[in-house]
């Protein structure tokens, strides 16, 4: 044991980031009893981060991606076990030192999750700009099949299908499809667009893009 | 020892190049020029690099500690057989794929796309592809993955058109959640084992408890079989790809779902040998393969029809490895490598239609093959080669594949032999219908006066050129692939050669003292 230690000790000066787990592996157990409160923390973030990026808009979606991140961070941070002192040699005892892998990780995560934030707010702002709203759009292929769909649609009413009171040409002259216009026309047309009725009243009036347009 | 020094130094080349390009290429971004011959440049070295990984691999993997902190401490950089492959092929392709956007620029005279923001991030794409075949570290696979990724975003919406962004969206939300999942899988990973070296958890992970394991696994795939587009999780690809610019396009086809390939290689040969989920697999496979390609072939317009035959070849390499036996995992990567090059190539022979017939919808393009004959003939070279066509390279690959198929023969292997011929043959029926059309069919409205420049056709022809190559050299090729092969399938080698027999590396200590110690010893 004091061989290893006397292997190490030279190690753990140059290295501030160097890994205890290993350290603690090789003398005791870790305590890994997580903490209560961090495991509920991870669980609420991860519950209503999912909530989120089921929604539409995508800034909700990016605050749902933001939670669900952080409740990643927090599993680092439970990954490395008890919390301890800084681990610097001649600070803490090497048995008491907290793990500095993990929050070296969680750091590196954090910075990713920052720059994707700020390409994702990006993206929804130029969303907003060019469509009045920043809803993630139907899979082009989906409108496609529920054309076909519509265009397939028997003749007669079937009081079994209709239930809404909405035929599936009804449907059809709502579904939209940008590769019907020539190249940029997925922008212009957007007035034509009935199921445009559910975007934020903020978004058909002032939008800069109209204007631009 | 001298060589495998000289060896040693060409491993960070394949990221640190790039980036470093990156980053004058963006400082001098008012001079276009200075941007061209650095990108061109950067990219050329990474390939020279790569070639060198690729004699050096050959010798046994090559292991490089990042700042000379020794693994598991520090991080290590691992070029194996099939990582250098990988990279070979990789920088080779886009190298071909940036000098194509130069003649596309060119000819556009730079006008309409923000060019300056192009090269830096085309670039970081370069490192980050090369980061994440070169990782010996779960935790540097991860920032391997997200620097391809952040660039893969900029590249997808670059110009902010609505269509594009509509297809960004989709795309960087898919993404994003397969990010997460992978750190969560790190997370626990870590939580499991103490330890995200590649090697050390080859060593610990047989000791974990099979249901966390498995856990581990299964996060690990789901992660992985999105970026690589494996049939449930493949739905964003077919949608998000055909609107970014063509030679975007073509790079993402070729080498963004290969990463994914190549992760999930590594993590099944090295971290979970014990093949528990290769029935999951092999199913999985299967339905890649046959609902892929009934996509492809429902499509009308060319770019979608790629999207979706890449999809469903994805399903190819999964039947490989989820038949973990080295003569499957030979075949795979003869078959990513395979692969990689011929999408691509297609991808930017379809750019060269859009430009000189105006449209990429099989209803308004024809007669092609009449006004433009050299690009009937690049087309039709490797979407043979795609199809499996006798005696191209697709079909080797998947002779390899079939034979393995047959030779294992279990009931599953069976269905999927059956699988890969029927989707060869649906593959086949939907690139001759896009030649009919495109080539053939008298022109339902009249073609635009255009002309493909020489800068793009150039670049086209070195790809199509190096997919009859890897015909060629077939054999040398199968072979490298089948010794990559026999690496991965004992993990041993792997973990031998980043934690060498009596030194001190397994527990932490750097190699500096593991010299003074023995020389301390000697005195």
């Amino acid at each position: 044991m004091s061989s290893t230690n006397h292997l190490l000790a030279p190690l753990l000066v140059r290295a501030a980031d160097v890994d205890p787990a290993d350290v603690a592996r090789t003398t005791d157990s870790i305590d890994m009893t997580p903490s209560l409160v961090l495991v509920l923390a991870i669980g609420v973030l991860f519950a209503t981060g999912v909530y989120l990026l089921l929604e539409r808009s995508l800034t909700r979606v990016l605050i749902g991606f933001i939670l669900i991140g952080n409740g990643a961070n927090l599993m680092f941070l439970v990954a490395g076990g008890r919390a301890g002192g800084a681990p610097l040699i001649g600070t803490t005892p090497t048995d008491q030192m907290s793990d500095p892998l993990v929050q070296a990780m969680v750091l590196t995560a954090i910075v990713i999750t920052l720059g994707l934030t700020a390409f994702v707010l990006a993206m929804a702002y130029r969303s907003w700009q060019l469509h009045g709203h920043d809803e993630v759009q139907d899979d082009l292929e989906d409108r496609r099949v529920a054309r076909h769909a519509a265009r397939n649609a028997p003749a007669f009413e079937d009081s079994d299908t209709e239930e809404s009171g909405e035929t599936l040409d009804d449907e059809a002259s709502q579904v939209y499809d940008e590769t019907d216009g020539d190249g940029d026309g997925a922008t212009d047309t957007r007035g034509e667009r009935p199921g445009e009725k559910d975007a934020p009243p903020s978004g058909s009036a002032g939008t800069p893009g109209g204007e631009e347009r | 020892m001298n060589l495998t020094y000289g060896f040693a130094t060409l491993v960070p080349l394949p990221v640190v190049l790039p980036l470093f390009a990156a980053g004058l290429a963006l400082a001098l971004w008012r001079h276009q020029r200075a941007q061209h011959i650095i990108s061109v440049a950067a990219l050329s070295l990474v390939l020279a690099a790569s070639i060198g990984l690729l004699v050096g691999a050959d010798n046994g993997p090559i292991v490089v500690d990042v700042g000379e902190w020794a693994a598991p401490v520090g991080i290590d950089l691992v070029a194996d057989r099939l990582s250098a492959l990988m990279l070979t092929v990789s920088s080779f392709v886009l190298l071909c794929v940036l000098l194509y956007s130069l003649g596309q620029g060119v000819a556009d005279g730079h006008d309409k796309a923000p060019v300056s923001i192009y090269h830096p991030t085309y670039l970081v794409l370069a490192a980050g592809v090369a980061n994440a075949f070169l990782s010996g570290d779960l935790f540097n696979l991860y920032v391997g993955f997200e620097i391809l990724l952040a660039a893969s975003y900029v590249l997808l919406t670059l110009g902010g058109t609505g269509e594009r962004i509509r297809a960004g969206s989709i795309y960087v939300v898919v993404a994003l959640l397969s990010s997460v999942i992978f750190l969560v899988a790190i997370a626990l990973t870590y939580a499991a084992t103490g330890t995200v070296n590649l090697a050390q958890l080859a060593e610990r992970l047989p000791d974990v408890d099979p249901g966390v394991r498995m856990t581990l696994q299964l996060l690990l795939l789901l992660a992985f079989g999105i970026k690589a587009a494996i049939f449930p999780l493949s739905a964003w690809l077919p949608d998000s790809y055909p609107t970014a610019p063509a030679p975007v396009t073509a790079v993402f086809a070729g080498l963004l779902t290969k990463v994914g390939v190549y992760a999930i290689i590594r993590t099944q040969t090295l971290l979970f040998p014990d093949n528990r989920l290769d029935t999951v697999l092999m199913w999985l496979a299967l339905l890649t393969m046959v609902i892929g390609i009934l996509g492809a072939v429902a499509q009308n317009d060319i770019k979608r029809l790629l999207s979706f035959t890449l999809v469903s070849h994805i399903g190819y390499m999964i039947f490989g490895i989820s038949m973990a036996s080295e003569a499957g995992m030979a075949a795979s990567i003869f078959y990513v490598v395979h692969h990689i090059t011929v999408q691509t190539t297609l991808f930017l022979v379809v750019g060269l239609i859009e430009r000189r017939g105006g449209s990429t919808s099989l209803d308004k393009l024809g007669g092609l093959a009449k006004i433009a004959p050299g690009l009937a003939i690049l087309f039709f070279i490797p979407a043979m080669n795609l199809a499996g066509i006798p005696p191209l390279s697709g079909f080797l690959g998947k002779v390899g594949l079939l034979q393995e198929g047959v030779a294992q023969g279990t009931p599953l292997t069976w269905a999927l032999v059956v699988g890969s011929v029927v989707t060869s043959l649906l593959t086949l029926y939907a690139i001759v219908k896009a030649w009919n059309k495109a080539f053939w069919q008298t022109a339902p409205v009249e073609l635009p006066a255009a002309s493909t420049p020489r800068g793009m056709v150039g670049p086209t022809t070195a790809l199509v050129a190096f997919g009859l190559a890897l015909t060629f050299a077939a054999g040398p090729l199968y072979s490298y692939a089948e010794r990559a092969a026999g690496n991965l399938m004992q993990p041993q080698t792997y973990v031998d050669a980043v934690f060498p027999g009596d030194s001190g590396r397994g527990q932490g200590v750097s190699n500096d003292l593991v010299e003074e110690e023995q020389e301390g010893g000697e005195s």
